[in-house]
């Protein structure tokens, strides 16, 4: 019946709204009972990639920091950040970002010669 | 006047920056009663320490082996400040290198030429003794195991004319840091001494958070200050942001060498840490060869460069009141 259809179709799309709704809305308004949501960055000389990842203050968020060659570091005092990324193990790190601001990341593991200039940037808005 | 020998009333550091990058004068202070002569001859009968004035040289991030944008220049500058120092008309007694003695390469046995030419080079200097610590890209890629094999341990102390001077090692655990063991070592090192021992420590990282972003920090910085903290006259001396820099904090005066290589901008002003861009007119600018002052000019004798002085850790003698007194005659 094509009023049938019709009231199937509006609740089928009701449900994708809303879910697609809730999927917008998940990573600012992730319940505690929830993981937080999880970054992916990788390492390897010298660079990192995504240059740049940006995070919500007040929302926990999950690193998952891996590299493709050496030993790397991932420091970024101000956000309490200071990890240690060995080659083969993906290093987890969770954090809490409690002040807006662009954070300027760096490997402090020396990893060769263009190390001194081997970061990021974690936006916190 | 009292027993009680106390090196603080005639003992102090002044620094004279060369750019070399700094040299420094270690004098004994003649006060006003006069009594500071029969403080010496007490000490010295007493333990036999000897007070005589001397200076010495820090040098740092001479990076032998860099050969590129934005310095073509090689280890010109290196050689020029040996050659700087050889002619200096009161020849220092010592020359502190405070690290990145050479550039990092991982071609099989580079490594270990670079550390032979910088012996080479170092070996023209004509003075007592050259003392070494590690920078991290001498020492950050292996732990520190071939500049051992070259040039001895990365962290080590010793005395010099009553002034105890210790080289710590903020390179070698690859991080920016010191580390528990070497922590431990200072902890027992500074024991043996009072608290008005004149200490100076060499290191190529700072030991405060000047700017972390560009790695220009030590971990446990705090931790070795805080060792050091009872002691009051305390200078520590660092390389690696390859500028001049002063910072005091908790008594301890921390100055920066510049660089024999390139020099990095100042942060303050400057998001980004790349090199000063190298200018083929002056190619020795801002690596601090130049003359100090000119000949003339702030009263100076004719013919004779001027100098800045720079109090290290003048306890009784604040801001520029003392200075005057440790300037030799003469000049440099």
């Amino acid at each position: 019946m094509s009023t049938g259809h019709t009231y199937g179709s509006i609740v089928v799309l009701g449900v994708q709204l809303i879910a697609a709704a809730m999927t917008l809305a998940a990573p600012f308004q992730a319940r505690a009972d929830e993981p937080p949501r999880v970054v992916e960055i990788t390492a390897k000389r010298f660079e990192f990639t995504p240059k740049e990842i940006t995070l919500k203050q007040g929302v926990p968020v999950t690193l998952r920091l891996t590299t493709e060659d050496v030993t790397h570091g991932f420091f970024m005092k101000k956000l309490g950040i200071d990890a240690v990324i060995e080659p083969g193990t993906p290093t987890e790190i969770t954090i809490t970002p409690q002040e807006t601001g662009t954070f300027t990341t760096i490997c402090d593991h020396f990893c060769g010669e263009g190390h001194g200039n081997m970061h990021m940037k974690i936006v916190v808005e | 006047m009292s027993d009680r020998v106390d090196r603080r009333s005639f003992l102090k550091i002044a620094g004279t920056t060369l750019g070399i990058g700094a040299l420094y004068s270690v004098a004994p202070l003649l006060g006003a009663d006069g009594a500071a002569g029969e403080v010496a001859r007490r000490l010295w009968k007493k333990n036999g320490e000897r007070l005589k004035p001397f200076s010495f040289v820090q040098m740092s991030d001479t990076h032998v082996g860099f050969n590129g944008a934005p310095d073509p220049l090689g280890t010109q500058a290196f050689e020029r400040a040996v050659d700087t120092i050889n002619g200096l008309r009161h020849r220092p007694d010592l020359v502190l290198v405070s690290g990145d003695l050479t550039h990092d390469s991982e071609k099989p046995g580079e490594q270990a030429l670079r550390m032979r030419r910088f012996q080479e080079i170092s070996s023209r200097l004509k003075v007592e003794a050259v003392h070494c610590i590690p920078g991290e890209h001498d020492a950050g890629l292996d732990g520190g195991a071939l500049y051992r094999d070259v040039f001895g341990p990365t962290y080590y102390a010793f005395d010099h004319r009553g002034v105890h001077f210790i080289g710590l090692d903020n390179v070698s655990l690859a991080k920016p840091e010191v580390g528990p063991e070497q922590l431990a070592w200072l902890k027992k090192d500074l024991s043996r001494f009072p608290a008005t021992a004149p200490i100076v420590v060499f290191t190529h990282r700072p030991l405060f958070d000047l700017k972390p972003e560009w790695e220009w920090f030590t971990s446990d910085g705090d931790d070795v200050m805080n060792l050091l903290a009872p002691y009051e006259n305390v200078t520590v001396l660092y390389g690696h942001i390859h500028r001049h820099h002063e910072h005091t904090a908790g008594g301890a005066r921390h100055l920066a060498a510049r660089s024999l290589i390139f020099a990095f901008p100042d942060p303050e002003t400057t998001a980004d840490k790349k090199p000063l861009p190298f200018d083929k007119d002056q190619p020795f600018k801002n690596l601090g060869l130049r003359i100090v002052g000119e000949p003339g000019a702030r009263g100076a004798a004719p013919g004779r460069p001027t100098i800045d002085e720079v109090e290290l850790t003048m306890r009784e003698f604040s801001g520029t009141v003392g200075v005057n007194q440790f300037l030799k005659e003469g000049g440099y």
